[in-house]
């Protein structure tokens, strides 16, 4: 399982994350992203290169 | 990603930005501090410069030495510094319309003396600063502020008006392909001459907005059957091509000369004359 890890005071909730995730893993709440289903990760990155906010990463380890 | 990158690169009392929820130009920023972090670039060697505009803004975030400048005139800044000590790594950061419109002349002119500075234009197709006005790289019958009716006006392909000037490196990248676009900025840095990164992006409370594109997201996925590789580009007609934005490298040469290059000639010439 992969480590998600989310800057709530810069991400903005703009979605892109939740749009390009190949496995649903993420899902907005009212005002951020939030993890729904970490074991689904497969690391892909896409929710962490696309953010324009620098607010989601996956970290190098597997946790 | 390395722990440190966005504590090493990023103001962080800057943050978070002034962008709208899922502007591009974020994405754009975060594929050059990758590309930086990867050339492993001095940050007491590296200046960024940008004009105005929201795109503009992003020197302001940047933990390097960085000139926040006039509107259009980024380029004309960037060239007194690179003039005055030429093994300096300058990058400029600007917008359609503050490369395009009002330092569209700025543009050009880099390109015909092969200068060697990296202009990477965060191109939203509208003016977002001000409200969503069109640009010059608005596509036709688009939907702006000041088209209401669609717009009218032909758009620059920004990347054929830069090689056409004379850019020895010309590429378009895309907020879609950021892995990609990190490549391409890199490589643009590297290049010795006038390098021109067009990068395909989104602004979604205006553009987006007034050409009922969605949301952020909806946005994004739409990128997908838009672009097109340069590759692929070539086997397609021009009907099948409408409406697409080709990505990828146009022009990668090292034939012309570059600018300071010339000077530091012309300098060594005057001296010989004077010397007799
Ligand atoms: C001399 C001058 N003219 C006009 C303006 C108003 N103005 C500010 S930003 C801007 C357009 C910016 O467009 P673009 O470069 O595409 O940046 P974006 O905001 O879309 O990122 C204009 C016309 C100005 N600040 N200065
Ligand atoms: S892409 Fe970034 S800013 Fe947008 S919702 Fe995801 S984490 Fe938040
Ligand atoms: S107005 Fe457009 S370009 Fe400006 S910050 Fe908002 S989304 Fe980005």
């Amino acid at each position: 399982m992969k480590d998600i890890i989310i800057n709530t005071s810069w991400c903005k909730g703009c979605g892109i994350c939740v749009a390009l995730c190949p496995r649903n893993v993420l899902k907005l709440n009212e005002e951020t992203v939030e993890v729904a289903d970490n074991e689904s990760c497969i690391g892909c990155r896409q929710c962490e290169y696309h953010c324009p906010d620098f607010a989601i990463r996956i970290g190098e380890e597997d946790v | 990603m390395k722990d440190n990158l966005y504590e090493k690169y990023l103001v962080d009392s800057a943050m978070p930005t002034m962008w709208c929820p899922g502007c591009g130009n974020g994405i754009v920023l975060q594929s050059i501090i990758r590309a930086v972090d990867e050339l492993g670039l001095d940050q007491d060697r590296t200046v960024f410069v940008s004009g105005i505009g929201c795109s503009s803004r992003a020197v302001n975030y940047l933990n390097f030495d960085c000139m926040h400048t006039n509107h259009g005139r980024a380029i004309a800044f960037a060239t007194g510094i690179k003039m005055s000590d030429p093994d300096l790594k300058v990058i400029v950061l600007t917008g359609d319309g503050d490369c395009a419109s009002i330092g569209g002349n700025h543009l050009i002119h880099a390109c015909r003396r092969n200068i060697d500075l990296t202009v990477i234009c965060m191109n939203n197709s509208n003016y977002g600063m001000t409200g969503g006005q069109f640009s010059p790289t608005t596509p036709l019958g688009s939907q702006t502020k000041t088209s209401v009716y669609g717009s009218y006006e032909p758009p620059f392909d920004l990347c054929e008006l830069t090689a056409s000037a004379g850019a020895t490196y010309v590429a378009r990248a895309a907020t879609y392909l950021p892995v990609q676009m990190k490549e391409m900025i890199k490589k643009a840095i590297m290049h010795h001459g006038l390098s021109f990164v067009d990068c395909a992006s989104d602004c979604p409370s205006l553009f987006g907005r007034l050409n009922r594109r969605g949301d952020a997201g909806q946005m994004m996925l739409g990128w997908k059957d838009r672009l097109v590789s340069v590759k692929q580009a070539e086997t397609m007609s021009r009907e099948d091509l409408e409406g697409k934005v080709v990505w990828g490298e146009f022009v990668n040469s090292s034939e012309r000369i570059e600018y300071t290059d010339v000077y530091r000639q012309n300098i060594a010439r005057a001296k010989e004359s004077v010397n007799g």
